[in-house]
């Protein structure tokens, strides 16, 4: 997988989201410290670090779900979409009943056209009447993502979306955020997959300990993480570790 | 919110095990409560074994009691079930065909005679075969046959009584009397003809004689007025306490009214806790209520959209129910202006209760089984009547009741079932400050949610 060339490209600067200074503790443990961004519209960013780094804490405020003890969000017109690890769906309603209640609830001016562009989009129009139990793992999260994208967002925020999902669930996946990112929509995601991360990020951030420790593409990692060690494979998760290890972590 | 609440009827749709359970169970629970009511409470059905031989009644002076009689009077308390064994009695009462057995045995009406004629050696019996496998049934068995027990002394003693208001009235006033076993009719000169007779003979008397004779007619005098006063000491013994009862609190609905509203209430507090609490608790183990709540619909719209749906429910089954129990009960639809404020309050309170339990839930089992782990022995406890426990473990159940929706329900639906039932403001009061109180809690549980 690593040896493919990337799905997406870096886009010209265009900034749809700026963060500066953002903190957050819970209690006397601090999750996130300082951490500043700026994501350019159409980008495809990849969130790295260990458990317990604060990718999901920063996810939570970016999608205003948690409120930072300080800093400052700006964000460009548009909404920004959130699409939780676990998918957040009605198991026992259709495809088109989840996808029918969440636009009624967005306020969508017309729900059957969103509906069918959404049931395109994900590929799924044959399975509309499904129930989402009945579907895989790969195309609830596909159903997850589009609820996501309901409102039309600039931004969209994905916590860790390709867990537990088999290779080629997966692969579909990636292709199905890629083609977002290329229609211009900015993806924001969080992952522990770094070949994902390296081969459909256009920029990764790294965080360890709250802070963010790297950010840029994942050759410049690469290189920052030093020589592989003799003998050892060329293996983008043993370049990170390395990464992570010369930065204390 | 209106979606919302769409998405939760189609959710219910979907779960048929669930929607069924909404509509049977007040039916099945309205049916049996029904047939409970209508048929009223029933003799208990006891096997009964006569070994007296046949003919044999009990004597007493003038009067007598026949077998039959006794039989009749025994027969129109209890279900009897006659049988021609005691291994039949003791069968019958094993595999709990009757609650209970009762043998006269061939020797009780002449034990009873001696007793009577106080020459008894040992006292009349009678063999009672119970099963103690329930410490309830045996409860009552033993309050049953301890009841039939006294009604049988108290009607001998009242036979015994009129016997011997006889004897005083032939002995003070004269008259004919049988001789019992003799058959033998004698005519007794009774104390006033006595009086008469020496009253009329004294003047004729000398006076030393006189003397004496006066002295035996106002011995005559003074005891056919002191037996005067026994008539009244016997009619006393007869029944020796009256009952005068007063009611100096509490408007009691007649039984079968609150047996309808216990039903009703049982059924509004499960129907709507169980739906409620699963409902909002659903909501994170789908992961929608983050989604849910960043923008879609605050908190509190969330709850208050669950409690509208809890209310609508408890409104629909209560009266399905109601419906249900009219063919055995007479419902007041007139009170239906009544009827509907209480149910929807009750409702509200008890969907409260659900969504505090399904805020404090983190899933749907979790949710469902903190809801009957709380709301069956708060109703059960709720039920304990006033004088059946100490003071202060009364107090305590009042107080843990009264935190709960179930007794002020009960109390609503007596209230606006009946007439005769508690004034209905104060327990729709008590059901409105718990809604407010309830969702105040589940808005704080909600918290732990995010």
């Amino acid at each position: 997988m690593s040896e493919q060339p990337p799905l997406a490209r870096r886009r010209p600067i265009d900034p749809v989201l700026e963060v500066e200074g953002l903190s957050k503790s819970f209690g006397e443990r601090p999750a996130l410290r300082e951490v500043s961004l700026e994501v350019n519209r159409g980008e495809l960013l990849a969130l790295l670090g260990p458990n317990g780094a604060g990718k999901t804490t920063l996810l939570s405020i970016l999608a205003g779900i948690t409120r930072a003890d300080s800093g400052r969000i700006d964000r460009a017109n548009g909404e920004v979409g959130w699409v939780p690890q676990q998918a957040g769906l009605y198991r026992r309603l259709t495809v088109e009943e989840n996808l029918s209640l969440f636009s009624r609830m967005e306020g969508v001016q017309d729900v059957e056209a969103t509906i069918e562009r959404m049931l395109a989009q994900t590929g799924l129009a044959e399975r509309r009447h499904d129930q989402v139990s009945s579907l895989s793992g790969g195309n609830q999260q596909r159903i997850n993502i589009a609820i996501g994208l309901l409102g039309d967002p600039s931004v969209l925020l994905l916590d860790e979306p390709s867990s537990g999902l088999d290779p080629s669930q997966r692969v579909r996946l990636w292709e199905f955020v890629a083609g977002l990112s290329q229609a211009g929509t900015t993806v924001i995601y969080s992952t522990h997959q770094i070949d994902e991360a390296s081969h459909y990020g256009d920029r990764l951030v790294v965080l360890a300990d709250g802070e963010t420790i790297f950010d840029g593409g994942f050759d410049e990692m690469r290189r920052a993480a030093g020589p592989r060690p003799q003998g050892t494979a060329a293996d983008p998760e043993n370049d990170f570790v390395r990464f992570l290890h010369k930065r204390g972590h | 919110m209106r979606w919302l609440l769409l998405k939760d009827l189609q959710l219910l749709r979907r779960s048929p095990l669930v929607s069924g359970l909404l509509v049977v169970y007040p039916i099945v629970l309205a049916v049996l409560i029904g047939l409970a009511i209508s048929r009223g409470p029933e003799k208990p059905r006891v096997a009964f074994l006569n070994q007296i031989p046949t003919g044999t009644g009990l004597s007493l002076g003038n009067g007598a009691f026949s077998q039959d009689e006794a039989r009749r009077q025994l027969c129109a308390k209890i279900e009897c079930v006659d049988v021609s064994s005691r291994a039949e009695v003791e069968q019958k009462v094993k595999d709990g065909d009757v609650l209970g057995g009762l043998i006269l045995p061939p020797d009780f009406i002449s034990k009873l005679q001696a007793e009577l004629s106080t020459n008894g050696t040992e006292p009349a019996t009678v063999d009672v075969i119970v099963n103690n496998d329930d410490p309830l049934k045996a409860q009552l068995v033993d309050d049953r046959i301890s009841s039939l027990l006294t009604q049988a002394n108290l009607l001998i003693s009242e036979k015994i009584s009129g016997v011997a208001g006889n004897y005083e009235q032939i002995l003070a006033n004269g008259g004919e009397f049988t001789i019992p076993f003799l058959n033998q009719t004698v005519h007794i000169l009774g104390l006033q003809r006595s009086e008469q007779i020496l009253n009329s003979v004294a003047p004729t008397l000398p006076p030393a004689q006189r003397s004496q004779v006066t002295q035996v007619s106002d011995f005559a005098r003074l005891a056919r007025q002191n037996l005067a006063l026994a008539n009244d000491l016997l009619a006393a013994v007869r029944q020796p306490i009256a009952v005068d009862k007063q009611v100096i609190g509490g408007s009691v609905p007649p039984l079968d009214t609150f047996a309808v509203a216990v039903a009703a209430s049982i059924t509004l507090l499960f129907v709507t806790v169980l739906l409620v609490s699963g409902s909002l608790a659903l909501e994170r183990e789908e992961n929608t209520f983050t989604r849910l709540t960043r923008g879609l619909v605050s908190r509190t719209g969330l709850l208050v959209e669950k409690a509208v749906l809890g209310t609508g429910a408890a409104l629909a089954v209560t009266l399905l129910m109601l419906a249900a129990i009219t063919p055995f009960e007479s419902i007041s639809w007139g009170r239906i202006y009544l009827i509907i404020p209480a149910i929807l309050l009750a409702g509200a309170a008890s969907s409260g209760l659900g969504l505090a339990i399904g805020a404090a839930a983190r899933e749907v089992r979790a949710s469902a089984l903190l809801a009957f782990a709380l709301a069956l022995p708060v109703a059960f406890i709720s039920l304990v009547p006033s004088g059946t426990v100490g003071k202060t473990l009364l107090d305590v159940i009042h107080v843990i009741a009264g935190a709960f929706p179930f007794r002020a329900t009960v109390d609503a639906l007596s209230g606006a079932l009946s007439a005769s039932g508690p004034a209905l403001g104060l327990p729709l009061l008590h059901l409105a400050l718990l809604t407010v109180a309830y969702l105040v809690l589940a808005r704080l549980a909600l918290r732990r949610f995010a």
